[in-house]
This record gives structure tokens, C-alpha cells and sequence, in this order.
């Protein structure tokens, strides 16, 4: 049995794994809006001020695509920032410095140098935010050639996977999930390193793959799968780029069946990437072409009842699991 | 009465060639190494044209007439500190020490010119409008908090100084005191449209004053009095005293670009009136009548400039062609498994 006393938040992994990269490289520096003396809007940088002082955990004015560009800037010259958008919606603001600078830089440097820079920000629904705070927005970062996407589910992989973005010498768009800072877990000692997805629980019948929040909602739904006699498969890709997909395509030719969920929007979604590249590479084992859930196509409401029905719950996946199995729900 | 365009602007050597401050004209050596720079950026700027028009070069944007403007504020700073060009910039960036095979393979599209010479602070030519703002705050922070007391100068335009960059950076800059220098060079144009239908501000410099910072207007064809202000400038940067904002006020005597036809959109009436005030005339003028400059001199200056240029077109001859799988290589420093198959997909079909 394990107790609160030993478990460890999603938010502290994160912080603990900033605190060990401040401490173990002198060039990295954090920098955002309320991320010094307010600790972040999530709490995550809490108490790093006072450890670090104020030249390596800047308070900045409100100006997204002044603290990215800056952030750019102190990259080129020899820096690590680890920027703190506050919502991912807000990197609308930014989105110029990031697809356009961080992302081209080592491209168009002809490989001299890069940007090894960590835009760390938070984004999906679960707080009643409404359409401008919460949506997940990850399909745009990962159209984008040049920046590297990690989506962490579980607490370890915040930790780690946060480490190892801090190691990264390219830009990384590291997407928290603002649902999931107060899960709570025991912090495990490693972690597969970005770019290996993992299955978090073992099934024959159906293969579902998915990332950040979703997973959680995805191993709800292979309980209830499991009472119903139906065994899921569930893997955890962790990162969109670089995308492992060995384990799913593996997992597909077993299942001959795939349900991918997430919870960004349906309509150019990360899942449609996903299909397409389970099809191409699983065409002959497939029983089914693979099965999206994904975020409705629409502004996220800020009514909760609402807001929960915009995006996939453990109930629907379940259903949809049964569906793409021929079964009746 | 003075035009709007010239109120609270520093002046030192005017269009005649006559001198106005006495009190803030350099020692000898610095002018010779003023007026050097400026000629030395023509040549280039002037060539450069000629090599586009050859097939030699791609498109390429201008800059003549803002030599004082670029060779004035690159002179102020030394390899330690640096430099963010806008496309314009060429004569800034050459004059900061970009080599000129380097620049020539830039503007031939050769990814051989991408990467900058190691130890070299100065940044790819910045093609977007106003980015290179916040990467100014951003080196020059950089650079103070490795405790070093280099600064950054950023380049931009009239026209650029309408983007939210310019003013979220200069806001940023003097909130958290970085040590910058940004060069606002107001030529009038951007492109087709002139400075009169961007904004209605008229002394740009003047924008300083919202973000609490100091800014200086200065005549952008007098290099004696540009390299003063920016000297000033840096100076106060490098002591902890935060941003400045310098205002060049010049003028686009050239296209846009060597695609752009002016006679689509302005007179050439002002631009005669602005050749009359040509920054590289004025200052051999001024040199001349003090009896530092003469024919000789100027002959053998012409000599070694256009040797150094075309010794540098031949070095930048012998760079080869890419090849497209290379399009891949530098997306990453590790590619991901999907680009390491698409360059196995390009060598397939394109060869090495």
C-alpha cells in the first residue's frame, strides 16, 4: 500500500526535476511570466526564486513573443532557458518566435548551432478554463519540423522526461496537462528516454494508443473493458517527436485492431497522423482501419457538464473500443 | 525652420561636407577608418547588383546610401559583442567582419553561407521583420548573466518598428536593463509604402520614452555622427545603463530589392534631393578640404577593395553544389526515425 506521505505530485516531479537542472548546469535559466515570486501559475516553479536568485528565475513582463525571442536569443548565446508559457493557448502569441525562429534556427545555420530550449506550458480541459485556457493544441508543434514534443502522462515521466528536455540540444515544446499537477505517485527512479513509447497495460483484443491525460482516462476504460471481458493493450507514446511506433505497429499485427484517443481536436489532429501511420504500417494485420476518439471540433465551453463533453471520457472509450470490436456497447 | 524630418537631430559633418560640431569630430585614424568602411560596403552593394544581374547571385536587397548608417553603428563594437542584421544589413555585417565570400554565398542561396565563422557574434541575416529584437534582448541577457559585459545591436527599419516585436523587446530591454543598442534606420520606405502612411509619429526615436529608455535621432548619412551617438550608446550599455534606441534617419536611394521597380510608386525627385546628401561624398568632402584624402589615396583604396571582393567571389566559386538529401541533415542534431527514412527516400531518388 502505498501513502500520500510517499508519493510524489506531477507538479513536484516537475519541480524537482527543474531544480536539479538548475543546480546541475549554471546555464540554465527560467524565465515567464509569474514564475518567480507567484512560483507560476500552476505552482510549479515555487520556492526556486529564493533557491537561485533572481538571475536564473526571471519574473518577465507580459509578452509572450518577447520572452520566447528572448528566450532564443539567450539560446544562441550560449544559454539554456526553460521558457514558462502559461497556457498553451497563449503560444499564439509566441507562435512566430517558435515556429519560425527556435524551430529554423539549426536549419538554417547549416547545423553550426541550435536552440536547446524548453517551452514548458500546460494545456487541455478539466478546470472549467473555457475555449481560450484549455485547449491542446500539440498537432501544431508537431507540423512544425524543427521542435521536439513531449507529452507526459504519468509523474515519473514528468520527471525524467523533463531532465531529459533539459539535456536536449533542440527546441522542446513540453506540454503539461493542467488536470493532471495534483496526481499523485511514487516517483520512479528512471525512465525510458524520449522517443520510446511504452505500454502501460497488456491486452490481446485491442490496441489503444494515446498520450498525456488520455492515458489515464484510457486505462479507466481498459478496466472496465477487462470486466467485460474484452483485454486492451493500452501504449503510451510519451513523446509525438520523436514518435516511437515499433511498439504500437507490434501491438496492431497482435490485436488487428487500433483505437487511438486524444484529446486534441478530431479534424487534423494528431490522431489523423496517427491513423495514416498505423495504416501504412499495419495495412495487412488490420481487422478494421483504425479508430479515432479525439476532441469534438469545437471552441471548448467553460460549463463543466459542457466542457466534459467536448473531449473523450473513459465511458466513450470504452464504447468505442466495443464498437471497433463488433461488440454492442 | 527645419523640416520635421530634421528637428533634435545631431548632425556633425553636413551634406556639404562641412562641419558643424568641430567639438565632436574623431582623431584622423577614425576617419579614415570610417570612410574606408563606407567604401568598402559600396563596393560590395555595387557588385553585388552586378553579380545578380550576371545569374551569380539571388535576389538581393540593397542598401546605398545607408552606408553611414551600417558602417557607422558595426564600427562601434568589437568581436566580443553582437551584431543581429536585418536582410538590408549587408554593409553592417561586413563591416562587423562578416567575410564577403560568406555574404556572396548567402545571397546565392548556398547552404555553405548559412553557417557564420566560429567565434564570429554576428546572426544570419534576419529575413522576417522584427524578430531579431527579442534575440537582442535576449544575447545581450545572455551575456550579462555569464558576466560579461558585451552588449547586442539589433537592426530594423521604419518599417519594422510597427511589428509588436519591436516594442515588446524594447519594453523588455528596459525592464530587466539589457545591454542593447537597437538601430532603428528610418529610410523612408517600406517598400512601397512610405514612413508618412505607417504611423503618425515622426521622430521615431521618440518611441524610447514609452518604455523608459533613452532615444537619439541622428543624421543616418553623417557617419561621423552616427559612430558618435552609437559609441555613446554602447558605452552606456556596457557600464549597466540599460537599452538605447538610435534613430538613423536616411534614406532608400535603391529599390527594395533587384526584383523591385520604385518607378511603380514614388518620384525620383527625392531621391535626387537624398543623393545631394550622399554619406560617402560628404565625408570625402569634409576629409579632403582638411587635407587627409586625396586621389592617390582614393586610387589605392579602390585598388584594394576590388581586389578583396574579387578574390572573394573566387573563394566562394569553389564551394559545391548541395545535394538534396541534405535537406534532412540539420533539422536536428539527432534525427527522429521519420527523417532518417525520408533522406533514405531522397537518396533513392535524387542520389547523393
Amino acid at each position: 500500500m502505498t501513502t500520500a506521505v510517499d508519493t510524489t505530485t506531477y507538479r513536484d516531479a516537475l519541480r524537482e526535476a527543474l531544480r536539479e537542472g538548475l543546480r546541475r548546469d549554471p546555464h540554465v535559466v527560467i524565465l515567464g511570466e509569474e514564475v518567480g515570486r507567484y512560483g507560476g501559475a500552476y505552482g510549479v516553479t515555487s520556492g526556486l526564486l529564493d533557491e537561485f536568485g533572481e538571475d536564473r528565475v526571471l519574473d518577465t513582463p507580459i509578452s509572450e513573443a518577447g520572452i520566447v525571442g528572448a528566450a532564443v536569443g539567450a539560446a544562441l548565446a550560449g544559454l539554456r532557458p526553460v521558457v514558462e508559457l502559461m497556457y498553451v493557448d497563449f503560444a499564439a502569441l509566441a507562435m512566430d518566435q517558435i515556429v519560425n525562429q527556435a524551430a529554423k534556427a539549426r536549419s538554417m545555420f547549416g547545423g553550426q548551432t541550435g536552440v536547446p530550449l524548453v517551452l514548458r506550458t500546460q494545456g487541455g480541459t478539466g478546470r472549467s478554463a473555457g475555449a481560450q485556457h484549455s485547449q491542446s493544441l500539440e498537432a501544431w508543434f508537431l507540423h512544425t519540423p524543427g521542435l521536439r514534443l513531449y507529452v507526459p502522462a504519468t509523474v515519473t515521466d514528468a520527471h525524467h522526461l523533463l531532465l531529459a528536455a533539459l539535456r536536449e540540444p533542440d527546441p522542446v515544446v513540453f506540454v503539461e496537462h493542467k488536470a493532471l499537477y495534483t496526481t499523485r505517485s511514487d516517483l520512479g527512479a528512471h525512465a525510458p528516454p524520449p522517443g520510446v513509447s511504452v505500454r502501460r497495460r497488456e491486452g490481446r483484443d485491442v490496441t489503444v494508443v494515446t498520450y498525456s491525460r488520455m492515458l489515464h482516462r484510457c486505462l479507466d476504460a481498459a478496466q472496465a473493458l477487462a470486466a467485460r471481458g474484452v483485454e486492451a493493450d493500452v501504449i503510451d507514446l510519451r513523446t509525438l517527436c520523436p514518435l516511437d511506433l515499433e511498439p504500437v505497429v507490434a501491438s496492431a499485427r497482435r490485436t488487428g485492431r487500433v483505437l487511438i484517443v486524444t484529446e486534441d481536436t478530431l479534424t487534423g489532429g494528431v490522431s489523423a497522423e496517427l491513423a495514416a501511420r498505423v495504416t501504412e504500417l499495419a495495412f495487412d494485420w488490420l481487422e478494421e482501419p483504425p479508430m479515432r476518439l479525439a476532441g469534438e471540433d469545437v471552441p471548448i465551453p467553460v460549463a463543466p457538464a459542457l466542457e466534459e463533453a467536448s473531449v473523450p471520457t473513459p465511458l466513450r472509450i470504452e464504447r468505442a473500443a466495443l464498437r471497433l470490436l463488433g461488440r454492442r456497447a | 525652420m527645419t523640416e520635421p524630418q530634421e528637428q533634435d537631430m545631431l548632425t556633425i559633418i553636413d551634406a556639404s561636407g562641412g562641419c558643424v560640431r568641430p567639438d565632436l569630430v574623431p582623431d584622423e585614424e577614425t576617419l579614415a577608418r570610417l570612410y574606408r568602411a563606407m567604401r568598402r560596403a559600396r563596393h560590395f552593394d555595387e557588385r553585388a547588383v552586378v553579380l545578380h544581374r550576371q545569374g551569380r547571385m539571388g535576389v538581393y536587397p540593397p542598401f546605398g546610401g545607408m552606408e553611414a548608417s551600417q558602417a557607422g553603428t558595426a564600427l562601434a563594437l568589437t568581436h566580443d559583442d553582437w551584431l543581429l542584421p536585418t536582410y538590408r544589413d549587408t554593409g553592417a555585417a561586413l563591416t562587423y567582419g562578416l567575410p564577403i565570400s560568406q555574404i556572396v554565398l548567402y545571397w546565392r542561396t548556398s547552404p555553405h553561407g548559412w553557417a557564420m565563422p566560429e567565434g564570429l557574434k554576428v546572426l544570419p541575416f534576419y529575413i522576417p521583420i522584427a524578430t531579431q529584437y527579442p534575440h537582442a534582448v535576449g544575447c545581450a541577457l545572455a551575456e550579462r548573466m555569464q558576466g560579461r559585459r558585451n552588449v547586442a545591436m539589433a537592426y530594423i527599419g521604419d518599417g519594422g518598428s510597427s511589428e509588436g516585436d519591436f516594442h515588446e523587446a524594447l519594453n523588455f530591454a528596459g525592464a530587466l536593463d539589457a545591454p542593447c543598442v537597437f538601430v532603428l534606420q528610418n529610410n523612408g520606405w517600406a517598400i512601397s509604402v512610405p514612413t508618412t502612411a505607417q504611423t503618425r509619429a515622426v521622430n521615431l526615436s521618440r518611441r524610447a520614452e514609452g518604455y523608459g529608455i533613452p532615444g537619439v535621432r541622428v543624421d543616418g548619412n553623417d557617419i561621423v555622427a552616427v559612430h558618435h551617438v552609437t559609441r555613446e550608446a554602447v558605452e552606456r550599455a556596457r557600464a549597466g545603463g540599460g537599452p538605447t534606441l538610435i534613430e538613423t534617419v536616411t534614406y532608400r536611394v535603391k529599390p527594395h530589392t533587384v526584383s523591385d521597380d520604385p518607378g511603380r510608386y514614388r518620384t525620383e525627385d527625392l531621391t535626387r534631393e537624398w543623393l545631394e546628401k550622399d554619406p560617402v561624398t560628404r565625408l570625402r568632402t569634409y576629409l579632403t578640404t582638411r587635407g587627409l584624402w586625396d586621389d592617390a589615396r582614393e586610387d589605392a583604396l579602390t585598388r584594394d577593395i576590388t581586389q578583396e571582393f574579387e578574390a572573394a567571389v573566387e573563394e566562394a566559386d569553389r564551394f559545391s553544389e548541395p545535394t538534396p538529401s541534405e535537406i534532412v541533415d540539420h533539422v536536428f542534431a539527432t534525427p527522429t526515425p521519420q527523417l532518417t527514412e525520408q533522406r533514405a527516400q531522397l537518396l533513392e531518388e535524387y542520389g547523393a
